[in-house]
């Protein structure tokens, strides 16, 4: 196998969950390269060695400047045809999909996404994808090479091997069409902490929580953790919380990597909201509230108590 | 004791009539305007269709749009749930020699049939009362019935129309113009949404109102044309579920008795049934009368209960719940008719007025059979190029209905439902006696009550609800979520109940509503109408259900 | 101005995958991917009342994804352009992305427009695949969309915010569905709807050959279905003063923290 690893970066840094993807990898057969496509990335390079590459082609060049997608396919499409690559890999992001999207139109080539693994199986490459709200998992798979995947966003965590990878830079040729797009005003991070549907960690509130005021509560553990809150409906009927926020049925699906529920009873109507969460815990004083049915940890107990104490204990833990 | 009838809904039936206003030029006009696509509203849509084609005079003089069916549901069937097992006698006879009995979408023929009378360990198998004999009918399920009558109907020329609710009905000088629609994007507190569109008036030269049980415009045109029955209307809740079963069942169940209480004083008339839907699948439902007077009386749960029975939880054993819906069945039978059928321009047909036969348990083929006896009369009107509008030229109508079997079947059982609100054992010995004579001993008319205006008492019956186990018994929300139902949260409220009611009423409520749309609260009743399946069951109880935004509700498919 | 709409038509609800065919079933009632439902609205603003432009539906499905298609039609679009035939079937997005190519490329649109994702295989591809092939600017995600003098300006968005991005006509935009709410159609517009022209091509129409086409013109497969894997035992515990510190522990257990 001759894997190549589109590594995305920002701010002068390169993304965590490219570096995983590196890291699966280069736990397969054969070699891996990186791909870094910007403009002033070359100190970027030496990461990516660390991380599992042995060879990092850096497309440096100032129309790669801006995060738009169509030139950054341009620079692939050339690689992998220079280097016959057969497996070409992404750590999905908004810029990766198009990216990934647009290559497999330019090489005819099959693209998979959502993955949440990747394994050889006699001799073949088996991506593993959920669909229908995770409800089910699919075994996929590519006719012919080279096979491109976009990986679910969060699936593989860096592993730091500490090794050096040989660099080597790229020329630049792009499409007229691909320069046709222009970055007039490029986005920086939100002060306010991700929305709910991009958020990492999540805390939501329901009805337990007794008052609108107590969603303070709720804020607070969000805010230590780095999260989003959402909101059930009921709260959000009763007007504690702006319908933004609320996860379920009729609200938004999410599937973060923590979800705490405070105060939640569970219905079905906001399971199917995020039962794809990765990770689920659950804090309410009903023993029979159906979220324990489903929840990875369920702490019976007052949340007043609990809530509080844990937003405590997470924040001497980040500051240490 | 509290009555329901003591809190009476804030609603008046001025607010479901007006005079159309939309400007000459944006007016819709269709030829016949059929509101509801169920059985009644379907066959009356066919019928039409069958009599245009071989009169393209007439049906030139009706416009671009001949007939149009207005439905309320995601699509037709959306709202649909019954039993069910039907006769075939009104589908052969409109569909006589266009379709074969094969060709339609029944699970096959009711070969064997058991009554039960159930104690909580015992089942003692009873014979068949004559009223229940299914031999020749055919199991169904009218949500499929409805999608496949709906096809013919698009098949025979009728524009269907779904996702519109039809919200007044259109009265100008004394006659019926039409319908007007409601509203799309509607905010909770009736504001204007950005993506917000307003009804419109469809006009009409004949308006059929074949909405169902509860019929929104029907309930309005009986009372502004002064047509009201000699008994008031009366209803029954029925719940059901669909279920996916590892053996087939072969025969057809009623069941009577437990859980239901036998004691006059709880007026708890109902029972349930068990059908089988070919090899894989079972339907089963409990229907209780909405007369019943204990708060803790909850169809859905007696529903529960009833299942871990030893009868029945045999039969599930293995399977998978699949489907689960619940609506009101008009139970007042003859004598709760209402007195004429029709008025300038309006003609009524099926469950709206109230065509069920109570002691059979069948009302589909009366829809059928009134809604194409409905076609009938509105092509002899229009065809004879008179004015419809003008009085009695819809009276061939009433005429139609007096000398059908519709009429006939419901006569004889006239009395039957009333006799049960003397309970199990006087009833049913009254119910036999009625049976043998065909109707004709007790002499007479029983008397009915409206059902809100039965005086509530309370019991403990709620501790032997079973608690929701997830496989055999469920809880309301998931059941809710079941239907298909995903009305958004931020719509209108449709349910006109006073909210500052006492504890027992906003107790009754929220034990008898099957989707939870009710919480007793602090001084008294908290609606979340989004869950609402529009059963119906709150206007028999002292509320008043108007429609949704149109597309809401549940989306049946199977039940 | 000429806008084509991409969309899709996909199964109403109960969605589950056939265990014979290995793809979605399919079967039952067939609505427009609500998300494309936005792209259709933002079309028709931009119309607006301007008599000059036109709204087109393009899609891929089989025949009876017409009924479907009518809602944008009674929402206001003008016509229909619906790709069927057989040997379609079991396309993958290479193979779909040549086929909508072809029609658009008939179609010449000054702007094609696709809503947010696909509700049934829940990609957001379709785009990016069909830009390049049409070798079309893209502008994706986008939250806002104006368009003057030729120029499109878009508002996307990101993990990191808003970017605002120009690009030149003719060009192909993404749309989420942050960026309006869909009209309901009018009454009129339902009943209208069935009259406007709506007209199915098959792949040999717009010249794409047989090798393009279905599963021999895909490149992906699927080899099996299963469950997910368990989401195990759900840990309980009652809170007696150390349940926010069992709380953390396990956090970091499941490296969550």
């Amino acid at each position: 196998m001759s894997t190549l690893v589109f590594l995305e970066h920002h701010e002068g840094e390169l993304q965590k969950d490219s570096l995983g993807v590196l890291g699966k990898a280069a736990q397969l057969d054969g070699d891996v390269s990186a791909l870094i496509a910007g403009s002033r990335v070359e100190g970027l390079a030496a990461q990516a060695g660390k991380y599992g590459a042995t060879k990092v082609y850096v497309a440096d060049d100032p129309a790669l400047e801006a995060p738009l997608p169509q030139p950054r396919v341009d620079v692939a499409a050339d690689l992998v045809r220079r280097h016959g690559f057969d497996t070409v890999l992404f750590g999905a992001t908004v810029l990766t999909a198009d990216v990934a999207a647009g290559l497999a139109a330019r090489l005819d080539a099959g693209l998979n996404w959502d993955l949440v693994d990747l394994a050889e199986h006699n001799g073949k490459l088996v991506g593993k994808r959920p669909a229908l709200d995770d409800t089910v998992y699919v075994d996929v798979g590519w006719k012919n090479e080279p096979r491109l995947a976009l990986i679910r966003t969060g699936t593989f965590e860096p592993v730091e091997s500490g090794g050096e990878a040989e660099v080597e830079q790229v020329a630049v040729e792009l499409e007229d069409f691909s320069t046709q797009a222009k970055m007039i005003e490029q986005a920086h991070e939100e002060s306010e902490g991700p929305s709910i549907e991009d958020a990492d960690v999540i805390v939501a509130g329901g009805r337990g929580l007794g008052g609108p005021e107590n969603f303070a509560l709720v804020e607070e553990l969000a805010k230590a953790l780095g999260g989003a809150v959402a909101a059930t409906r009921a709260v959000v009927d009763a007007g504690w919380y702006p319908y933004s926020t609320q996860v379920g049925q009729t609200g938004k699906t999410v599937a973060p990597r923590l979800y705490i529920a405070v105060g939640i009873s569970g219905a079905v109507q906001h399971k199917v909201g995020m039962q794809g969460s990765n990770v689920i815990v659950a804090i309410n004083k009903d023993p029979n509230a159906p979220i324990f049915e489903y929840a990875d940890l369920g702490v019976v107990g007052d949340l007043h108590e609990i809530v509080p104490k844990l937003t405590e204990l997470v924040r001497q833990r980040k500051a240490a | 004791m509290t009555k329901p009838s003591d809190f009476p809904p804030p609603f008046s039936v001025s607010e479901a009539i007006a005079p159309p206003t939309d400007p000459e030029d944006e007016r819709i006009e269709v030829g016949v305007a059929i509101v509801g696509a169920g059985p009644a509203g379907l066959a009356c849509a066919i019928r039409l269709g069958q009599l245009l084609e071989d009169a393209p005079a007439v049906a030139e003089r009706l416009g671009e749009v001949p007939v149009a069916v207005i439905e309320k549901g995601k699509q037709p069937g959306s709202h649909l749930l019954s039993g069910a097992v039907v006769n075939p006698r009104a589908l052969q006879r409109l569909f006589a020699g266009r379709k074969r009995l094969d060709e339609m979408p029944f699970y096959g023929p009711v070969d064997q049939e058991s009554v039960y009378f159930l104690t909580s360990n015992r089942a003692v198998r009873i014979p068949t009362p004559p009223t229940m004999k299914n031999h020749g009918n055919r199991v169904a399920s009218l949500a499929e019935l409805g999608r496949w009558l709906a096809e013919q109907a698009d098949e025979a020329g009728a524009m269907i129309l779904p996702e519109t609710a039809a919200t007044k009905l259109l009265v100008d000088h004394g006659r019926v113009r039409g319908i007007r629609t409601g509203d799309k994007g509607r905010g909770r507190d009736n504001e204007e949404l950005p993506n917000f569109e307003p009804g419109s008036d469809v006009g009409a030269r004949i308006t059929v109102l074949a909405e169902g049980t509860q019929g929104h415009l029907t309930g309005a045109a009986i009372e502004r044309f002064g047509l009201e029955g000699e008994n008031p209307q009366v209803w029954a809740l029925g719940v059901k579920e669909v279920w996916r079963v590892a053996r087939p069942l072969r025969r057809v169940i009623h069941t009577l008795g437990w859980p239901l209480r036998a004691g006059a004083k709880y007026r708890e008339f109902g029972g349930s049934f068990i059908y089988p839907m070919g090899d894989d699948l079972v339907t089963l439902g409990m229907v209780v009368g909405l007369d019943y007077r204990d708060v803790e009386v909850s169809v859905h749960d007696l529903l529960q209960e009833l299942k871990t029975h030893r009868l029945v939880r045999r039969l599930l054993e293995g399977g998978e719940r699949i489907a689960w819906g619940a609506k009101t069945i008009p139970e007042g039978g003859f004598l709760s008719l209402p007195k004429r059928l029709h008025a300038p321009g309006l003609l009524l047909a099926g469950d709206g007025p109230g065509f069920v036969n109570v002691p059979a348990l069948k009302g589909i083929h009366y829809a059928i059979e009134t809604g194409a006896l409905a076609a009938e009369a509105a092509f002899a009107a229009l065809q004879r190029g008179e004015a419809v509008g003008r009085r009695g030229a819809l009276a061939c109508y009433d005429e139609a209905v007096r000398q059908s079997f519709v009429w006939r079947d419901l006569q004889e059982v006239r009395n039957m439902r009333q006799a049960f609100g003397r309970g199990f054992w006087l009833g049913g010995a009254l119910a036999g006696a009625m049976t043998a004579s065909r109707g004709k001993f007790p002499p007479g008319d029983a008397g009915t009550e409206p059902d809100a205006e039965q005086e509530l008492l309370r019991t403990d019956r709620a501790r032997s609800y079973p608690a929701a186990d997830g496989k055999l018994t469920f809880d309301k929300l998931s059941s809710v979520f079941l239907s298909g139902n995903k009305t958004r949260d931020d719509a209108p409220n449709h349910i006109r109940v006073q909210t500052e009611v006492p504890p027992e009423l906003a107790e009754l409520w929220a034990r008898m509503c099957p989707a939870q749309v009710y919480e007793p609260k602090e001084g008294g009743v908290e609606v979340t109408a989004s869950n609402c399946v529009q059963c119906g069951a709150i206007t028999a109880k002292g509320g008043r259900l108007t429609p949704p935004e149109g597309g809401s509700g549940p989306e049946y498919t199977v039940t | 101005m000429k806008i084509a709409v991409c969309a899709k038509v996909v199964p109403e609800q109960a969605r589950r995958i056939d265990p014979q065919t290995k793809r979605l079933d399919r079967s039952g009632e067939q609505a427009l991917n609500p998300f494309d439902a936005n792209a259709v609205e933002e079309a028709l603003r931009l119309k607006g009342d301007g008599a000059d432009a036109e709204v087109v539906l393009v899609s891929l499905g089989p025949e009876r994804s017409l009924d479907a298609l009518r809602k944008a039609l009674a929402m206001g679009a003008d016509r229909v352009v619906l790709v069927s035939d057989e040997a379609a079937e079991g396309s993958d997005l290479v193979a779909s992305s040549y086929a909508l190519a072809r029609a658009l490329e008939r179609e010449q649109a000054d702007l094609v427009l696709f809503g947010q994702q696909a509700n049934d295989s829940d990609g957001a591809v379709m785009w990016a695949a069909v830009a390049d092939r049409l070798r079309r600017p893209l502008i994706s995600q986008v939250a806002e969309l104006t368009v003057s003098d030729g120029t499109l300006r878009g508002k996307r968005q990101t993990e990191f915010g808003y970017d605002v991005i120009e690009a030149p006509l003719p060009a192909v935009v993404a749309v989420s569905d942050a960026i309006n709410e869909p009209r309901y159609p009018s009454l009129k517009g339902i009943m209208g709807a069935k009259k406007k022209p709506q007209e199915t091509v098959s792949l040999g129409d717009l010249g794409v050959e047989a090798d393009h086409a279905g599963e021999a013109g895909s490149r992906t497969e699927v080899y099996a279905i299963g469950d997910p894997p368990p989401r195990g035992e759900t840990q309980r515990i009652d809170d007696n003063g150390s349940g926010a510190e069992k709380i953390v522990e396990f956090m970091l257990q499941r490296k969550a923290l």
